[in-house]
């Protein structure tokens, strides 16, 4: 009970820390919307905004579950693949049965299981999750061209559809899946005893275990939970383009990687959040959106977010390195 | 963290027989299910394809004894091999477009090393992040086209023989004895070993560790550089998508060579066992006409498999 005094003191300079970050963030949001809005005619339109809020729900469904996982101070590169094998699958489902609910529980299955196996690499075999998971991704992507073998399934009810490309008071679907587990996450970052411990294991793996954390079991559970936000994004993507190929979800993981840590989670654990991720998916998007709107040659968005990536991780090294 | 006994029971000795059991495997099975398998012109085939992947391997065992990573070697690859192929083209000079192919090489190279030593990156991010900005130019200056029309001179370094050997085994020899004399017989070598070991041992020795993080980096992307002039004479072009994945294999050869992922225990002679395993296995599977797609997910097997051996050697 002695070691409590320090961490409420520690938690409560993170927590004036995080306010100030999310305040340049959202300052960047704002800039990065006066620029477009001053060069394109296109970005104020009522058609491209609900456009980058759908993008953006989608990236941060993604994104999301990744934050737990680089809370821990892993990092889950197979999410992209995740979605490819776990749309695939549901596809096949919905095609065979007819059912969008077996559908749904096949997508999110399968993303849980995948993200299940990751954890088990990472725990059991202690292999680092960084090779474990790029690992998946190459096994995942081989899998999903073989299931596929180059054809495309597409075609499905119209209730499925209305998951991806249906509105709700003039408000995209997949806003209000989005609305939902931006708060369930949130909640389950901050105010319970399982995501607090996902905190203390990415903060200190010794400590927390000595502190009596199931570290092993909560690390699964973090890359299962990780899985199964991209196995749902797999299934509004599929909603959305009403098709499924194997190549679906490749350009995705570095984005949703790059969103996290342009949200100010850091890349060496214990310390973010889920809305900072949310501001980062929201970033990411308009800048990619901001691409589009300007015509600039598509080839050009792995450059620029692999760049986005590196300075969001420098910031976070220097950030660190004067606050020790 | 790693006390004597686990680096004892972690000596190369202890390990040859993982490597070598897999290879004979391997050889065993492909050889009783296909017969064109155990031919010589099947195994010299095999081993001139395993030259360019053993290019990356060799400076990616380099790299990772010293716990770090080069995802970007594939796609600095590429984008070498682009660039060969466009100066090659434009300027007629086979000379000028290798060296051009080494300035690419060495460039991102050194960025990797600068932003891993002096910027403090972890390298599975940094090369993650240069893997995309690498891609990203690969398909800016080829527009998604391949890249044709290489003079003969290029081509002949794939299929040309000296005292009827391959030319690229000639080259992939020379660049394995090259990275040998480099690590266990020269002060750099040292130094690499100390800096997956024991990296504060080598700061008190007073080297300096960012100098010696860029030039392992630096080695990377040359050799990167290197492997795109034989890419380039394999396919005859250049494709802004040949080189993406062979990461994978790369890193994948090293794991079932026995190079450990966190101790900084490397051992060359196993990556190129393990570059001739990954060979055996994409060759034996292309004549059982498994799809190339299938063929990564057997590779994945194949490393999971091999760290798990890793794993159960430092649990002793």
């Amino acid at each position: 009970m002695s070691t409590a005094a320090p961490e409420v003191a520690r938690a409560h300079h993170m927590f004036s820390r995080d306010v100030m970050q999310s305040f340049y963030r959202l300052l960047a949001v704002a800039l990065i919307c006066v620029v477009l809005a001053v060069f394109s005619d296109v970005f104020l339109t009522m058609n491209n905004i609900l456009n980058v809020l759908r993008q953006t729900a989608l990236l941060f469904l993604m994104a999301s579950g990744l934050t737990l996982v680089i809370l821990t101070a892993g990092l889950d590169l197979s999410i992209g693949a995740n979605v490819a094998l776990s749309a695939c699958l549901a596809a096949s489902v919905i095609k065979i049965t007819g059912s969008p609910l077996l559908g749904v529980a096949t997508g999110i299955g399968c993303g849980a299981m995948i993200g299940l196996a990751n954890g088990i690499l990472v725990t059991a075999l202690r292999i680092p999750s960084f090779i474990a998971t790029y690992g998946m991704m190459w096994m995942l992507t081989g899998v999903t061209y073989y299931y596929m073998a180059g054809e495309t399934i597409h075609g499905f009810p119209a209730g499925f559809r209305h998951l991806g490309s249906g509105y709700l008071l003039g408000v995209p679907m997949p806003v209000y899946v989005m609305v939902l587990f931006l708060l369930i996450g949130g909640l389950f970052a901050q105010r319970t005893v399982w995501g607090q411990q996902i905190y203390a294991i990415g903060a200190n793996p010794v400590a927390a275990r000595l502190s009596g954390v199931p570290v092993e079991r909560r690390l699964v559970l973090v890359y299962a939970m990780s899985g199964a936000m991209a196995g749902l994004a797999s299934l509004i993507i599929l909603a959305r383009i009403n098709s499924a190929q194997g190549d679906i979800g490749e350009d995705l993981t570095l984005p949703a990687v790059a969103a996290v840590l342009v949200g100010g989670t850091s890349l060496f654990g214990g310390s973010g959040t889920v809305t900072g991720t949310l501001i980062g998916a929201l970033i990411l998007t308009l800048v990619l959106n901001g691409m589009n709107l300007l015509q600039i040659n598509s080839s050009w968005q792995p450059l620029v977010t692999g760049v986005i990536v590196l300075l969001a991780v420098w910031i976070d090294t220097r950030t660190r390195r004067i606050g020790e | 963290m790693s006390t004597r006994e686990f680096s004892l029971s972690s000596l190369p000795i202890a390990r040859v027989p993982g490597v070598a059991i897999v290879l004979v495997v391997l050889c065993a099975v492909f050889g009783t299910t296909s017969p064109g398998f155990a031919t010589p012109a099947n195994i010299a085939n095999i081993l001139t394809q395993s030259t360019i992947l053993l290019m990356l391997a060799l400076p990616m065992t380099v790299i990772i004894m010293t716990e770090g990573l080069d995802l970007s070697i594939g796609a600095v690859l590429t984008f070498s091999s682009i660039v060969l192929a466009v100066t090659v083209i434009s300027t007629g000079s086979p000379t000028l477009a290798f060296l051009a192919a080494l300035a690419v090489g060495l460039c991102f190279g050194f960025g990797n090393g600068v932003l891993v030593a002096v910027f403090d990156i972890p390298p599975f991010i940094t090369t993650l992040g240069t893997l995309g900005i690498a891609q990203g130019l690969s398909l800016l200056v080829t527009d998604g086209q391949s890249v044709v029309g290489i003079p003969p001179s290029i081509e002949h370094i794939y299929s040309g023989t000296v005292a009827g050997i391959p030319l690229p085994i000639i080259i992939a020899a020379l660049a394995y004895l090259v990275t040998h004399a480099l690590l266990y017989h020269t002060r750099f070598g040292t130094y690499v070993f100390a800096l997956g070991g024991n990296r504060e041992a080598l700061r008190l020795a007073g080297i300096s560790v960012r100098g010696m993080l860029i030039r392992v980096y630096v080695f990377g992307g040359l050799m990167a550089g290197f492997a795109a002039l034989l890419m380039t004479a394999r396919l005859n072009s250049a494709h802004p998508t040949a080189g993406i994945g062979m990461e994978f294999d790369a890193i994948a050869a090293v794991a079932v060579g026995g190079t450990s992922f966190e101790r900084g225990n490397g051992w060359l002679f196993g990556t190129l066992l393990g570059v001739i395993a990954v060979g055996v296995l994409r060759n034996g599977l292309n004549l059982l006409a498994v799809p190339s797609s299938t063929q990564v997910a057997c590779i994945g097997a194949l490393v999971i498999v091999a760290l798990f051996i890793d794993g159960l050697r430092s649990e002793r």
